[in-house]
This record gives C-alpha cells, sequence and structure tokens, in this order.
C-alpha cells in the first residue's frame, strides 16, 4: 500500500521558524494535501494551512513545494522527486502568520483600489448584447481563482517589500485588462483611462515581462502575453502618440 | 475576563458566498450598516466550486421558455414536496437575478445573437443554464464580491472609508448567537488568524452558511460545510425542514482514492455526455420511473437525434434528476455491473470532438488529467455518487426568508423547503441570488420596523459562548487525555457515509443515532494542543458539535419518513407514498434533553394555490397527490 516519504515543513510564527522533518505514509494517487492532512490527523494537530475545495477551484492552499510555487490539492506526489525529502514552504512574498499560512491583505487592498466595473448608462439589465468573440479575452483572466502564486512568484515584489505600495502585481495588473477589454464596461464615458491607471497607479512599468507569473499559473492563464503586453503596448501607443502628447501638454 | 472586541451593525451575514453576498448587497443598497462574516478569505466560500450554471427561463436558446415551465420542472424534480411559494418566486425572480449580475460586470458565454447562453441539465425542459464554461460559480462569486468592492469605493468617496458601511470579516467562525427576550440581538465568534474572540451587536442576522456535506465521507463539498448555519439556527430555537433529503450527485470522481467525491458537472451530461456500465450499455434507459415516463427517450437514437431537434424528440434519460441518476448508477454497480474502481463510464469523449471538450469543459479535462492522469477527450472517465447537497434547512417565511426566531433570517442552502425533496441542477445558483435578495430586503424592513427598540446583548452570553469555545483547551481529567478531533470527525463521516447514506434502512438509521450520541458524548471531551493562533484542530473541535447535531436531524427524520422520494431512499419503503407528501418533518433542539439532543415532529404543508396548481396536466398531479389533494377533491 503506502511508502513512507520524509516532509520538511516549515513551522513557526511571526517571530521565528524552522523546517520540521516529519516522516508519513504516502498512498497511491495522493496530493500534497493530503499529506498535510494526515499529519495533522496523527503527528501535528496545530500544524496550519488553508484550504477549502481540494478541488484546484478555490485558490486557498499556496504554498512553494520544493521552493516552487503551486497549489498544494493539485500536486500530485507522483510529480515530485522520488527519493528525496517534499519541502513545504510557506509563500515568500507575504507576512507569514503560522506555519504555512501567510497574510494576503495586500492582495485585497490593491483589489479595491482598482477602479469596478461601469455599467453602460441606459443600457437595462437583460438588454446587455455581446459576441463570444469578444466577452472571451476578458473570460480568459475572469478564470483567474486568485490562488496569489503570480504576486507570490513576481520578483518586483517578492524581495522588494518597498515596491508594494506602488506596484498591485499580475493578478490586479490582469484585472484592469480585463476591465479595459470588457465590451461594455463605460469607464471611457466617464473619463477613467484604464490603461493610464495601470501604468500611473498600479505600476505596469514595473514589469519587465520575465513571464514567471504565467508559469506559476496554476489555470494556465496567458497573463504576461495576452493581459500585460498588450496593455503596455496601448500605454506605450498613448505615451508616443504624438497627437496625444499634444493634448496632453495642452491639458497642463 | 479581557475585554472583546465588539461592533455595532445593522444586520450581520454569515457566510460569503452567493447568497451571502447577493444579501449584503441588498442590505447596503438599502442604507444599512452590514457586516459579512466568513470563515474563509473572501471570494473562497463553496459557491466558487458551481460548475454548470444558473438556472433561469430568459428564453434565449428557446423561446418557449418561461417562468411556468420553471416552476414546473422544479416541483416536479423536488417531486412535489418543495414550498410551491418559493418554487414560484424562485422561477418568476431567477431571470432578473441573472441579467442583473451583466450590471456588476458578469461575462457568460453568449448565443449568435449576443444574449446570455442557456445550455441543457437534467430535469429542465428547455436549455435554462447561464453559464461560463464550467466554471460558472466561480464568475458568481468573483462578480459579486467584486459588486461588494465597488460599493465599498462608492463608501470610500462619500466617507474616506472603504468599510463604513459594508464590512467584510474573513477567517472569522461565529459560534454561537445572541438572543434577548426571544429576538437576535447578535452573534459571538472567533478571529481564525489569532484565536481572538470578537462580539457583533445586531438586530439582524442572515444565515447563509450553506450546507452539511463535511458530515459525509464521500463528498463534493468543501471544509467549510459543517453545517454551522443549521446548528447556529436550532441552537438559538428555529426550526429545520426536510433534513432527511441529501442529494447525493450521481457524477463524483472515484479514483484515486484521495479525490474520491470530487464533483464532475452535470454539464458532462448536458452536453451529450452519457453513462455506460461495464458492459457498455447505456444502463439509463432501463431506469425511467413511472413518473417520468412518457418525458424521457426509450431509445438511444431518439435520444441522439434530440441534442440537435429538441422539438421532436424527447430528452435522454441521463438527464434525468439527480436522485434517479444516482440510484441507477448505485444499483448498476451492486448488480456487479461497475467499472474497476466501483463507478460507472461517464463518455464525451465519443460524443464529441477533443477540442469542443476543452472548450466547453475546460476544468473537467484538467480535474482528470491532474488528478487521475485520465484525458476524457480520449477515454471514458468513471464517476459515482457523492454527497453534494442538503435540501433541507432553516424553515422560513417564502417571501422575507425569516425564520421563526425575530430577527433571525436564512437564504441558500442553509434555507429549506425550495428544493423539496430533490434539487435540480442550476437551481442552486438561481435559489442563492433570488433569496439571497429576499432576506437582504426582509431584514433590511425588520430593522426599519424595529426602530431604535433593538435588543441588547447580554454580557452573561457572551461569557457563557466565551466558555464553550475555549473548553477544548482544558486539560482534561480523563484517564484516556481526551479525544482526538481529527478521529472523531472521521468516524462521524463513516457513520453518516455507511448508514445515513442514499440507500437507507431503518435498523441502520438507529444504529447511527446511537454512534451519533456517543460521539456527541464523546466530543465533549475532545481536547486540542497547542495555542489560539491558527490552529486547526481547534476549528474542527468547534465544527464538529454542529456536524454531529445536523447528521443527528439527517438520521431522525429518515428513520421517521418511511417512504422514498427524492434525496430519501429506504430500502425497507421503497415506494413514494402520497400521504407523505404534504407532510414536512420539523426538527428542533429537544427542550426536555439536557445533552441536546433534537427532536422530529410532523407538519402538513400549505396546499398549492389553484392557480399554479393548474399549470399541471391532473393526469400528472395524480402521481403525486392523493384523492382529497386533487382539484375537484376525489375522483
Amino acid at each position: 500500500m503506502g511508502t513512507q516519504r520524509r516532509f520538511r515543513i516549515w513551522r513557526g510564527d511571526t517571530n521565528a521558524g524552522d523546517l520540521v522533518d516529519f516522516d508519513v505514509e504516502v498512498n497511491d494517487g495522493e496530493v500534497v494535501l493530503d499529506v498535510i492532512h494526515r499529519l495533522q490527523a496523527t503527528q501535528a494537530p496545530d500544524l496550519a494551512v488553508r484550504w477549502n475545495c481540494k478541488a484546484g477551484k478555490c485558490g486557498s492552499c499556496s504554498a512553494e513545494i520544493n521552493g516552487r510555487p503551486r497549489l498544494l490539492c493539485m500536486t500530485r506526489m507522483s510529480a515530485l522527486p522520488p527519493h528525496q525529502p517534499v519541502t513545504v514552504t510557506p509563500m515568500r512574498t507575504f507576512p507569514v502568520i503560522r506555519d504555512l499560512v501567510t497574510d494576503v491583505s495586500y492582495n485585497y487592498q490593491k483589489a479595491r483600489e482598482i477602479r469596478a466595473f461601469m455599467p453602460p448608462k441606459g443600457v437595462q439589465p437583460g438588454e446587455y448584447r455581446m459576441q463570444q468573440v469578444d466577452v472571451e479575452r476578458s473570460q480568459e483572466f475572469r478564470k483567474c481563482i486568485e490562488c496569489f502564486l503570480c504576486q507570490n512568484t513576481c520578483h518586483v515584489i517578492r524581495d522588494h517589500e518597498e515596491n508594494k505600495a506602488h506596484f498591485s502585481g499580475p493578478r490586479f495588473l490582469m484585472r484592469i485588462a480585463e476591465l479595459d477589454m470588457h465590451p461594455l464596461d463605460a469607464a471611457d464615458e466617464e473619463s477613467v483611462d484604464r490603461k493610464r491607471a495601470a501604468q500611473d497607479e498600479h505600476g505596469l512599468g514595473f514589469c519587465n515581462i520575465t513571464k514567471c507569473c504565467t508559469e506559476v499559473c496554476p489555470e494556465h492563464i496567458k497573463i504576461t502575453d495576452n493581459a500585460l503586453i498588450p496593455m503596455k503596448e496601448r500605454v506605450v501607443s498613448l505615451r508616443f502618440d504624438p497627437l496625444a502628447r499634444l493634448l496632453r501638454r495642452d491639458r497642463r | 475576563m479581557t475585554e472583546i472586541e465588539q461592533h455595532d451593525f445593522d444586520v450581520v451575514v454569515i457566510g460569503a458566498g452567493g447568497a451571502g453576498l447577493r444579501a449584503a448587497i441588498e442590505v447596503r443598497e438599502l442604507g444599512k450598516r452590514t457586516a459579512v462574516i466568513c470563515k474563509s478569505l473572501f471570494g473562497k466560500a463553496h459557491t466558487v466550486m458551481a460548475e454548470g450554471g444558473i438556472a433561469a427561463s430568459m428564453g434565449n436558446v428557446n423561446s418557449r421558455d418561461s417562468w411556468q415551465v420553471h416552476f414546473r420542472d422544479t416541483m416536479r424534480g423536488g417531486k412535489f414536496l418543495n414550498n410551491w411559494r418559493m418554487a414560484e418566486l424562485h422561477a418568476k425572480e431567477a431571470p432578473q437575478r441573472v441579467w442583473e449580475l451583466e450590471t456588476y460586470g458578469a461575462l457568460f458565454d453568449r448565443t449568435k445573437d449576443g444574449k446570455i447562453s442557456q445550455r441543457n441539465f437534467g430535469g429542465h425542459e428547455y436549455p435554462r443554464l447561464a453559464h461560463v464554461g464550467d466554471r460558472t460559480g466561480l464568475e458568481l462569486i468573483r462578480t459579486l464580491q467584486q459588486k461588494i468592492v465597488s460599493l465599498q469605493q462608492e463608501d470610500f468617496a462619500q466617507y474616506g472609508d472603504y468599510e463604513a458601511n459594508l464590512k467584510v470579516f474573513a477567517e472569522c467562525t461565529i459560534t454561537d448567537l445572541l438572543k434577548d427576550g426571544g429576538a437576535i440581538a447578535g452573534a459571538f465568534g472567533y478571529w481564525r488568524e489569532t484565536g481572538r474572540f470578537v462580539r457583533f451587536d445586531a438586530p439582524a442576522v442572515i444565515l447563509a452558511t450553506g450546507g452539511i456535506g463535511k458530515a459525509f465521507k464521500v463528498t463534493s463539498n468543501s471544509w467549510e460545510y459543517t453545517g454551522d448555519g443549521h446548528a447556529l439556527a436550532l441552537r438559538c430555537g428555529a426550526a429545520l425542514i426536510n433534513m432527511e433529503f441529501m442529494q447525493f450527485h450521481p457524477t463524483g470522481m472515484v479514483w484515486p482514492p484521495s479525490v474520491k467525491g470530487i464533483l464532475v458537472t452535470e454539464s458532462v451530461r448536458g452536453d451529450g455526455g452519457v453513462l455506460r456500465n461495464s458492459q457498455q450499455k447505456r444502463f439509463m434507459f432501463d431506469y425511467i420511473p413511472e413518473v417520468f415516463k412518457g418525458q424521457y427517450a426509450t431509445s438511444e437514437q431518439e435520444a441522439d437525434r434530440w441534442y440537435d431537434d429538441p422539438d421532436n424528440n424527447r430528452r435522454p434519460p441521463e438527464l434525468l434528476p439527480r436522485d434517479e441518476v444516482a440510484r441507477a448508477i448505485n444499483s448498476e454497480v451492486k448488480a456487479g455491473r461497475g467499472s474497476p474502481h466501483g463507478g460507472v463510464f461517464l463518455d464525451i469523449s465519443t460524443r464529441l470532438p477533443a477540442e469542443v471538450v476543452k472548450k466547453r469543459l475546460p476544468s473537467m479535462y484538467h480535474q482528470f488529467k491532474e488528478l487521475a492522469d485520465v484525458d476524457i477527450t480520449a477515454e471514458p472517465m468513471e464517476v459515482g455518487p457523492t454527497c453534494h447537497y442538503v435540501m433541507g434547512g432553516v424553515e422560513v417565511d417564502p417571501d422575507t426568508a425569516a425564520a421563526s426566531v425575530p430577527g433571525l433570517f436564512a437564504a441558500g442552502e442553509v434555507a429549506g423547503g425550495m428544493h423539496g425533496s430533490n434539487r435540480l441542477g442550476g437551481n442552486s445558483l438561481s435559489d442563492l441570488l433570488v433569496f439571497g435578495r429576499r432576506a437582504g430586503l426582509g431584514a433590511a424592513i425588520y430593522v426599519d420596523k424595529l426602530g431604535a427598540r433593538r435588543p441588547p446583548v447580554r454580557v452573561v452570553d457572551v461569557e457563557a459562548a466565551a466558555q464553550r469555545v475555549i473548553s477544548p483547551f482544558r486539560a482534561d481529567t480523563d484517564e484516556d487525555g481526551g479525544e482526538n478531533p481529527y478521529l472523531l470527525h472521521q468516524e462521524l463521516q463513516q457513520t453518516m457515509n455507511d448508514l445515513v447514506g442514499i440507500i437507507r434502512r431503518a435498523d441502520e438509521m438507529e444504529l447511527a443515532l446511537k454512534k451519533l450520541a456517543q460521539l456527541r458524548r464523546r466530543a465533549e471531551h475532545v481536547v486540542v494542543q497547542g495555542h489560539r493562533q491558527f490552529n486547526p484542530g481547534w476549528h474542527l473541535a468547534l465544527d464538529l458539535r454542529n456536524m454531529i447535531a445536523v447528521s443527528e436531524c439527517v438520521a431522525r427524520a429518515g428513520l421517521e419518513r418511511t417512504e422514498s422520494r427524492g434525496g430519501h431512499t429506504r430500502d425497507d419503503y421503497p415506494v413514494m407514498d402520497a400521504d407523505w407528501r404534504h407532510a414536512l418533518l420539523v426538527c428542533a433542539l429537544d427542550p426536555d434533553s439536557v445533552e441536546g439532543s433534537v427532536r422530529v415532529e410532523r407538519k402538513m404543508q400549505i396546499p398549492m394555490r389553484a392557480d399554479l396548481a393548474g399549470l399541471f396536466e391532473l393526469d400528472e398531479l395524480k402521481k403525486y397527490f392523493t384523492g382529497d389533494e386533487l382539484p375537484g377533491g376525489t375522483d
């Protein structure tokens, strides 16, 4: 049946912590979260971990497995090297609360700072008409389960606490792109320029398209190629459009 | 006692899934100060796992659809035990609630003429489910979450404070409701992160806590589904109805063992998937029950023609309501015609091109690929029943969602009645929106009527609640050193799975009640290690008593109902009995029991309004109603 595996799990809190070794049974077909649950039930009842759906749909159980940002519930034991210990540590970019649980409130603050969807004036509920091809671009970004692994891996903030105030991270830059590509968002009518907000308020310029965010996305969203780069291109064309520049200067 | 964090609100919403968030939006838009309290992070609620869609008779794909047809389907799905007023409100209001989501920014899949696309689902006569691929729940939760943020932005613009009128308390668990003079005065809970206590003073509480699936071993439900709202309602004197009806979704994953129970969306069948046994037979044709004869195709040829020509063919029996399909799968496996891992085969690979499968069912494709090494575009899935939904819940007034305790409201899965004995797929998300909004409205009106006469929170109740919450930390004096919450939970799940599962018998349910009584006593001796900061063992210890209480309701009501109907199937009473249709089983705490046991009483349903009964053919009503109940009396 099961085989014995060694797990090295970071345990601690805001003050201090260290990797703790556990030897634990692992069965066919299990994911890392199954093994963590077995540890809770048998060896470490107070081991702190976030999880909800255990089906890759809610994005709660984000952590780093052997140094790689992943969902605990979607990482099969069979996908990890068989003869090495499995190291599980909390997401590095966010402050630790306890064990594998981190304080992700940064993300909720950033979410709140993006101007919400603006419904088109005069279009009644039930009268919204959009073509599938037009909604698909934003739909890709709305697949996001907010696991914050892209935020965690982004080097702009991963080891640079000082950038957090000025940079909303790939998840929320993608949210701006999603709204910007929404066929009926009325930002223009309200004189809100989402692209400029991305650049000026949310730090789009910090992103130098290394695509680390795309690599770790469990939903396989092409964050960089489909959200960030197109938005960067449009910002650039705004900046360097001679007519736009003239208008900007006039406005000053 | 040390100082406890305290907050004042007009309305406290417990739960941040579809019902809770829709309720909170309504309350806040009516100008009330609102708190939303959730056990998880904001945006992680169980609603996120809903896959197939939201049922609403918009008629975008088939213009023959209407609220009347939706109402009929809902009543049939629930075997006519539904609260007909709730089913009526639900069918009438669902389209408005879906369209409203688009004004919040939702992006549903579209029809060719740019409207919201609608897909077929079990028990729905026409394509009715608004959807986004197979991740509709995620779209719903994110849309409502973003609407909440948008309301907070309005408050920020006006007051300089995002949380001036609408505040989300994430990772916070409510353990007790507080009352004064019989009416709601507030709620008591703790922050999961710090373990510190928090007290809410509020004259109205809306329960939107979802279901109880974590009391069962094989379930599609997330850890949060521990029956908190059901138990909170019971403990503060409200009644639960229909608790014997549990929905076992026919298609959960069966292999590997660690993923057993994870949902496989009904959309697989709605989009053309078929069920086969080990002899490659489409067995559902053998399981069309008497009440649905005439409504479903009797040959594979007719069933296959239906996808392109639904007006001239009857629908495939794979799309029977969930209770029927789950029982059929159970029977096939029991008869030795199951798949290698104890399920049956669900095949979409021979029915649709690989690219279409990936486009329509992307999450299913990834789920099987990543968790089971199965490519669903090339081979069949193995599936079997999984505990999915509780039809039972708090007895509420259909129009206002008010429970019998003044100031208490309930919406969504935690409320009972709407779905009768079995819920149709897609009717849950619409239920959340319709009755979430109504609960918000009901609570706001209640608060207005109350004016300044708000029931005060009594300090003695707060202290008692605090004592209960920290009791698992006490040094237990028992010789065996106290009970392990994880092991107790496993025993509970095994008990419910084995003895009060998809097929039930009197002796097994009696045994379950004995075991539950033991578990309840043992749960009082649970001991947890460590301290109060983010301690999952402690959290589970507190959730356990809720799961045990609701499990007792399921078993007790199940034992009482001596018939088979919807999500309650009895080996010893296999037939549906018209004399039971109008009977509701009401669970309440037994005032004579020192240990908090529940008792069950029978109550008659209000007969269906004549105009609604008139929507059905007399011949159909005869299958469900007693002679006295039929329009025009005995015939």
